[in-house]
């Protein structure tokens, strides 16, 4: 049994002089627990498809199973991850991490003794009671991170999370949330239209074309890339040949279907 | 002299521009003082050479006297504190209920479209014209008075509460439903306090514009207030009154609108660190 399944999914978004096609038909089975990535250029609906798996959007066509349930019968359970962190900004670190619990009325001393547990596992112990604006771009989005944790999320979104960082940053965190979801047993979905990231990251790599979005080709990331922290994966060898492959079969669809 | 500044060190270089900001800052307020002086001085000068007509024009000495006056014999704290009332009143209710309209519009975007032509007419008419048919609706009392003050900052207020509600970043509320929050608690978590800032300058339009309410509807009705001073003084053709009230009036917006910021600034501490 699959933890998520999409079955042939479609969207269209309708406009005064028409409609464009987002995504196509597209179908995934997910184990629990996996890493997936979703790679591809920019307008090839990748967010589309985040904002369908969430619920946010019905999709026109096609249904999204988690744990064998149709996503409405779900409700939450499933945390989202931005490009920027969206951190309220007058509220302290530890109040925006506690927005989801307060949401949910489940707010406790219990959950507050969490929060502060996250965010020390998660290197942000001594801004507890700071305000977003004094952090750095880096520590934000692990405060975000911290914030999509608290509610347990059985599935995680991350919509291009790393993008708007710093490649130094970037790196770190992608070492830091990729530890952290293997500790928690996440199961997560990774927009991105990084390569590298998403082979260092992930288990499984779905890359899309555009017009209309659907799946070109799923790659395997090899067994021993998998297992290494994504900055260790950046060295091993396998890591660039699947580099080039998927850098190949970019270009490859990118003359089929020119821009 | 190069050689001579190079060979300061930052404690003094910062003493330096500490006392440059200093001598800035009391030019500034010099400056200010100046004006007022030069405009008082200037208009008793005029008045009394005769070169503008002092039966129409007066002179700061006798709005002074006038004032003093009125304070010994507590007339002016009388009207005052009506004209004051009827004015925090109509501010109040004013802004309130503009922000509880423009959170109606947010939560119905059907019904903001269906309102948006018939709210940019309100909007471009002139409330005051109004009056008389609140007088007559409502009875030539303090109630006509306080609603003048209220309906000239309902609309407008609206408005630009409503567009900065809008203007608040989607992804807010994206990540406030991924937690499966209800349309209210993303209007309390995010919508509202994102739109603070805008709330206050509002309230900065307001403070001015519930005075011209208030005043208008004094013109209108009443037998007490600061309005009523303006209207009796240009009947008995008495132009201290007129001044001597338009200065009160002057004074009064002035403090409010202090009052304002001071609210802003603690807003701002409170809410954003």
């Amino acid at each position: 049994m699959s933890f998520l399944k999409l079955n042939h999914i479609s969207h269209q978004y309708f406009h005064d002089k028409g409609y464009t096609k987002s995504v196509d038909n597209i179908s995934m089975a997910i184990e629990e627990g996996a890493f997936i990535s979703v790679l591809g250029p920019s307008g090839c609906g990748k967010t589309t498809l985040l904002s369908i798996i969430s619920g946010i959007i019905q999709p026109t066509h096609g249904e999204v199973l988690l744990r064998n349930q149709p996503l409405s019968n779900t409700a939450s359970g499933i945390g989202y991850m931005l490009q920027q962190d969206y951190l309220f900004p007058w509220k302290t670190i530890l109040d925006n991490v506690l927005t989801g619990p307060k949401i949910q009325s489940k707010e406790t001393e219990q959950t507050k003794d969490k929060a502060i547990q996250i965010l020390h596992e998660i290197g942000l112990a001594n801004v507890v009671h700071s305000y977003p604006k004094s952090l750095s771009g880096g520590m934000r989005q692990r405060a975000a991170l911290a914030r999509t944790l608290m509610t347990d999320p059985n599935l995680l979104l991350l919509d291009e999370p790393f993008s708007a960082l710093d490649y130094q940053t970037k790196l770190k965190l992608e070492d830091l949330v990729s530890s952290l979801l293997k500790e928690y047993n996440k199961t997560s979905i990774l927009v991105t239209h990084d390569i590298g990231e998403a082979i260092a990251m992930s288990d499984r790599i779905f890359l899309m074309k555009a017009n209309p979005g659907e799946i070109a080709e799923i790659f395997e990331v090899p067994i021993e890339i998998r297992n290494l922290q994504p900055f260790q994966a950046r060295k091993h060898l396998k890591y660039q040949l699947l580099f080039d492959r998927i850098w190949e079969e970019l270009n490859e669809l990118e003359n089929k279907h020119p821009v | 002299m190069n050689l001579k500044t190079n060979t300061l060190s930052d404690e003094q270089l910062f003493e330096q521009y500490k006392k440059q900001r200093k001598a800035y800052r009391k030019s500034i307020t010099f400056w200010q003082l100046v004006i007022f002086a030069a405009f008082f001085i200037s208009w008793e000068f005029a008045s009394r050479m005769e070169w503008i007509d002092p039966l129409i024009f007066s002179s700061p000495s006798k709005v002074g006297h006038l004032f003093a006056e009125k304070l010994i014999d507590g007339s002016l704290w009388f009207h005052l504190q009506v004209t004051l009332l009827e004015t925090i009143i109509g501010f109040v209710a004013g802004t309130l209920l503009g922000i509880i309209l423009a959170a109606i519009l947010w939560w119905s975007e059907k019904l903001s479209k269906i309102l948006d032509p018939y709210l940019v007419i309100l909007n471009a008419m002139p409330k005051v014209a109004l009056g008389p048919i609140i007088i007559v609706a409502l009875g030539p009392g303090y109630v006509s008075i306080i609603a003048m003050g209220a309906i000239i900052c309902i609309i407008i207020t609206a408005l630009v509460v409503y567009s900065a509600f809008r203007e608040v970043d989607e992804n807010y509320v994206k990540v406030l439903k991924s937690f499966g929050a209800t349309r209210w608690q993303c209007f309390t978590t995010a919508i509202l306090p994102a739109s603070f800032p805008a709330m206050i300058s509002t309230l900065k339009v307001n403070v001015g514009l519930s005075w011209v309410g208030v005043i208008v509807g004094e013109f209108l009705v009443s037998a007490k207030g600061l309005g009523y001073l303006i209207v009796y003084g240009f009947q008995v053709f008495d132009f201290t009154l007129v001044l001597y009230s338009l200065l009160v009036i002057a004074i009064l917006a002035a403090l409010m609108y202090q009052l304002v910021e001071k609210l802003e600034k603690w807003l701002i501490k409170n809410t954003a660190g």
